[in-house]
C-alpha cells in the first residue's frame, strides 16, 4: 500500500505535470533532515565515543593517545562525580514530583465546564513558551534577598534563597516545577478529557465517593499519558543546566550536566568529558526505558 | 420492597421543556417499561429517577422518601447504560465488584456476592477477562451483573440492549425476563423497540413529547390504545387510520373511508355511541390494525369489494395493501391467502377491532363495539 503511494503519482496531483515523482518529493524533503542529522547529531556522537577512549584536549596541540577504558575507571571512581549524580537524582525527584502534582492538579481544576477555560489554558502555558536563560534570569531577580518579590510577598525578610547552599536546589527545583508544569498540565489535560464521562456516571451509580472514583477511575486511566510525560520531564530534569548554571553556582546544585560542562570547557579534559557525556547518556537511557517497560505494562491494562 | 413515585415532574433543558408534568407510580417488584421515540424525555426521566439529571419541579418519592435532593450514590439505585459503561481497566471479577468495593465491603463477602451473581447470569467463565475481550452479549451480561450484584432498590435499564444485533437482543430479551422473575426488583426500562416493551414490561408507559400518553398493561395499550400515537406507535405493521365518514342506512351503520361511496358495514349501535361521545361526523378517525380487516375471497354479506395492491409475503403470514377508495388499508392474512397483486377481494372491518378517534385531538373515542 505505502509503496503503491510512493513510486506512482497521482495524475491530478498539482507536482505531476512539473515531472515531478513522489519519490523525488519525499527524497526533497527527507535529504536535508538526514544530513543536518548526521552533520549535527550522529557524527559528533561517534566523534565523541572515539575521544572518550583517549586523554585528549582541545586547548592543546598534542596528539590524543588511546587510553583505554582508563577515562571510564577514573569517573566511576571519582567520589564527587557521585556527589554530582546524587544531587542530579535529588534534583529529578523534586521536580518531577513537584510538576506532576502542580501539572495534575492543575489538570483536574481545568477538566470541567469553565468560563474562559481555552484562553485560561492557554495563560496557564506561558511559561513553558519562554527561553530557559529568561526564566532563569527574571527568578534570579524574583528570588532577591534584598528587593525580590517572593521574600516581599510571603514576608520572608532577606531569606537567602539562591546563596544558601541549603536551599539553593530547592530553588532551582521551584523555577522548573513554575515553567514546566503546565506540560504536565497539558498532557493530564489530555488524558482527563479522554475519560468517557459514562464513566463517572457509573462510578456514582456504583456508590463511589470522590476518592475511590478518583483512585481507581481517573488515576488508572490518565496513567498512561501522565507517563508519557513523566518520561518526557524526567529526561529533561536529567539534562538540566541552563536554569541551574545561571541561577546560582552553589557547590550543592552542580548538577552532572554543570559537571560535564566545567570538565569539557573551563578544564579541557576533553577526553574524561566525552566519557562522562556517554556514562550520562547510558543513565538516561536506562532510566527511560525502566518507564517505557512500565508504560506498556500500563497500557496493557 | 420499593416503590417509586413521580409527582408532577417538569424538566427544562435551556428553554425546551423535555419533560411535562409526569405522574407515576410503580409498585414493588414491578416491571415498567418507558416506551417511546427518541427524544421523547424517557432517558431524561430515567436519569433523573437514577440522580443523573436534575429536575426543575416535582418530587421524586422512593419508598415514599423524596430523593430528588440526594445524589445518585446515596440513591441505592443500580443502572444498566445503552453503552454499557464497564470500566474499561478492570477485569470482569473487578467491574462487577466495584460497587461493593466501593462501599468497603469485606474481601470475602465481595467473593461471594460475585461468584454467586456470575453463576446466575453465566459468566463465571469470563471474570478473569477485560471487557475488551467480551462479545456484545458478555459486556451486557456484565453491566447487568454489576449492577445486580449488590441487591439494590430499584434497577434502572437505558436501552440495555439496543446495541446489540437481532439475534443477540431477542436472546438477552428474554434473559432479562428470567432474571426479573429470579431476582424480582423494582424495574424501569427504557426502549424505543415496542416489541421489546411488550414482551417484558408488567406496565407500559408510552411518551411522547415530553408528555405521558399512556400507561397499562401490554394488552391494553395494544388493544385499547388512548390516542392516535399510541394506536401507531405500539403494533407491527402499524395501526391503519384514516379518516372515516358514518353514516346510518338500511338498519347498520356504514362507514366510509377514502371518499369512496360505500362504507365499512358497522352496527347500528356505532351512531349512537358516536352520538355519545358527542364526536363531530367527518371529524373522526378510524383506526383498525391489520389483523383487524377480514377478507374474503368470494363476495359476502356485509363484505366490500377492494382490490389487493402489494403482497407482503412474511413467512407465518402475509400482509396485503387493499385499495379502498383513495386510501390504502393493509390487512393480515394467512400465508398466500390471496395469490397475487391486482387479486379483487371481499374486506370487512371486525367492529370489536375498530377503533375511534377524535381527528383535531388524537385522543380515543373510547368506542367499543
Amino acid at each position: 500500500m505505502a509503496t503503491a503511494v510512493m513510486t506512482s503519482l497521482d495524475t491530478k496531483s498539482r507536482s505531476a505535470p512539473r515531472g515531478m515523482s513522489d519519490i523525488r518529493i519525499r527524497n526533497l524533503f527527507i535529504i536535508p533532515t538526514i544530513l543536518f542529522l548526521i552533520v549535527f547529531n550522529i557524527f559528533p556522537l561517534i566523534y565523541s565515543l572515539g575521544y572518550s577512549f583517549t586523554d585528549f584536549r582541545a586547548s592543546s596541540n598534542a596528539p590524543a593517545s588511546f587510553v583505554g577504558l582508563q577515562n571510564y575507571r577514573a569517573l566511576l571512581n571519582d567520589p564527587f562525580i557521585w556527589l554530582n549524580f546524587a544531587i542530579t537524582a535529588k534534583y529529578v525527584i523534586i521536580s518531577v514530583t513537584g510538576q506532576v502534582i502542580v501539572g495534575f492538579g492543575t489538570a483536574m481544576l481545568l477538566n470541567r465546564d469553565i468560563p474562559l477555560k481555552g484562553l485560561l489554558t492557554t495563560l496557564l502555558l506561558l511559561p513553558m513558551m519562554l527561553s530557559m536563560a529568561v526564566v532563569g534570569l527574571f527568578w534570579k531577580l524574583l528570588y532577591d534577598p534584598s528587593f525580590g518579590i517572593i521574600n516581599y510577598t510571603f514576608g520572608l525578610g532577606s531569606f537567602e534563597w539562591l546563596s544558601n547552599p541549603d536551599m539553593a536546589l530547592y530553588a532551582v527545583a521551584i523555577t522548573d516545577i513554575w515553567m514546566w508544569s503546565p506540560f504536565v498540565m497539558l498532557l493530564s489535560l489530555a488524558g482527563l478529557s479522554a475519560v468517557p464521562k459514562h464513566l463517572y456516571e457509573a462510578a456514582a451509580i456504583d456508590r463511589a465517593g470522590p476518592f475511590y472514583t478518583f483512585f481507581r477511575i481517573t488515576l488508572p486511566l490518565v496513567a498512561p499519558i501522565l507517563m508519557i510525560a513523566v518520561i518526557f520531564r524526567t529526561m529533561e530534569a536529567f539534562k538540566t543546566f541552563d536554569l541551574a548554571y545561571i541561577l546560582t553556582s552553589q557547590p550543592t546544585t552542580e548538577v552532572i550536566s554543570i559537571r560535564l560542562y566545567k570538565m569539557a570547557f573551563q578544564e579541557w579534559q576533553t577526553g574524561r568529558s566525552c566519557a562522562l557525556a556517554y556514562i550520562v547518556l547510558i543513565m538516561v537511557l536506562a532510566i527511560t526505558n525502566i518507564y517505557v517497560k512500565y508504560l506498556n505494562k500500563v497500557k496493557e491494562r | 420492597m420499593t416503590q417509586i413515585e413521580l409527582r408532577g415532574i417538569q424538566k427544562y433543558f435551556g428553554a425546551v421543556q423535555v419533560i411535562k408534568d409526569l405522574n407515576l407510580a410503580i409498585a414493588d417488584n414491578e416491571f415498567i417499561v418507558l416506551l417511546g421515540q427518541s427524544g421523547c424525555g424517557k432517558t431524561t426521566t430515567l436519569r433523573a429517577v437514577a440522580g443523573l439529571e436534575t429536575i426543575d419541579e416535582g418530587d421524586i418519592l422512593i419508598d415514599g422518601q423524596p430523593v430528588q435532593h440526594i445524589k445518585a450514590s446515596d440513591r441505592d439505585i443500580a443502572m444498566v447504560f445503552q453503552s454499557f459503561s464497564l470500566y474499561p481497566h478492570m477485569t470482569v471479577y473487578e467491574n462487577i465488584a466495584f460497587p461493593l468495593r466501593a462501599t468497603r465491603m469485606g474481601r470475602n463477602d465481595v467473593d461471594t456476592s460475585v461468584r454467586e451473581i456470575a453463576g446466575v447470569l453465566r459468566i463465571t467463565g469470563l471474570l478473569a477477562r477485560k471487557p475488551s475481550a467480551l462479545s456484545g452479549g458478555d459486556m451486557q451480561r456484565v453491566a447487568i451483573g454489576r449492577a445486580l450484584v449488590r441487591r439494590p432498590k430499584a434497577m434502572l435499564m437505558d436501552e440495555p440492549i439496543g446495541a446489540l444485533d437481532a439475534k443477540l437482543r431477542e436472546e438477552m430479551r428474554a434473559e432479562i425476563k428470567r432474571l426479573h422473575i429470579k431476582q424480582g426488583s423494582t424495574t424501569i426500562y427504557v426502549t424505543h423497540d415496542q416489541v421489546e416493551a411488550m414482551s417484558l414490561a408488567d406496565r407500559i408507559v408510552i411518551m411522547h413529547e415530553g408528555i405521558l400518553q399512556q400507561v397499562g398493561s401490554p394488552d391494553e395499550v395494544y388493544s385499547h390504545p388512548a390516542n392516535m400515537f399510541v394506536a401507531q406507535f405500539v403494533g407491527s405493521p402499524v395501526m391503519n387510520m384514516a379518516p372515516a365518514i358514518v353514516s346510518e342506512t338500511g338498519g347498520h351503520a356504514s362507514v366510509q373511508v377514502g371518499g369512496q361511496p360505500k362504507g365499512f358495514e358497522f352496527p347500528a349501535a356505532l351512531a349512537n355511541r358516536l352520538a355519545d361521545a358527542r364526536a363531530e361526523n367527518g371529524k373522526l378517525t378510524l383506526g383498525v390494525r391489520p389483523e383487524g380487516v377480514l377478507i374474503s375471497r368470494a363476495a359476502r354479506e356485509g363484505f366490500m369489494p377492494v382490490k389487493a395492491h402489494i403482497i407482503e409475503p412474511l413467512g407465518s403470514h402475509d400482509i396485503v395493501d387493499l385499495k379502498v377508495g383513495d386510501h390504502m388499508i393493509r390487512a393480515r392474512t394467512k400465508s398466500g391467502f390471496v395469490p397475487g397483486a391486482g387479486e379483487a377481494v371481499w374486506a370487512r372491518i371486525d367492529p370489536a377491532q375498530a377503533h375511534f378517534f377524535n381527528s383535531a385531538t388524537g385522543s380515543s373515542l373510547g368506542i367499543r363495539l
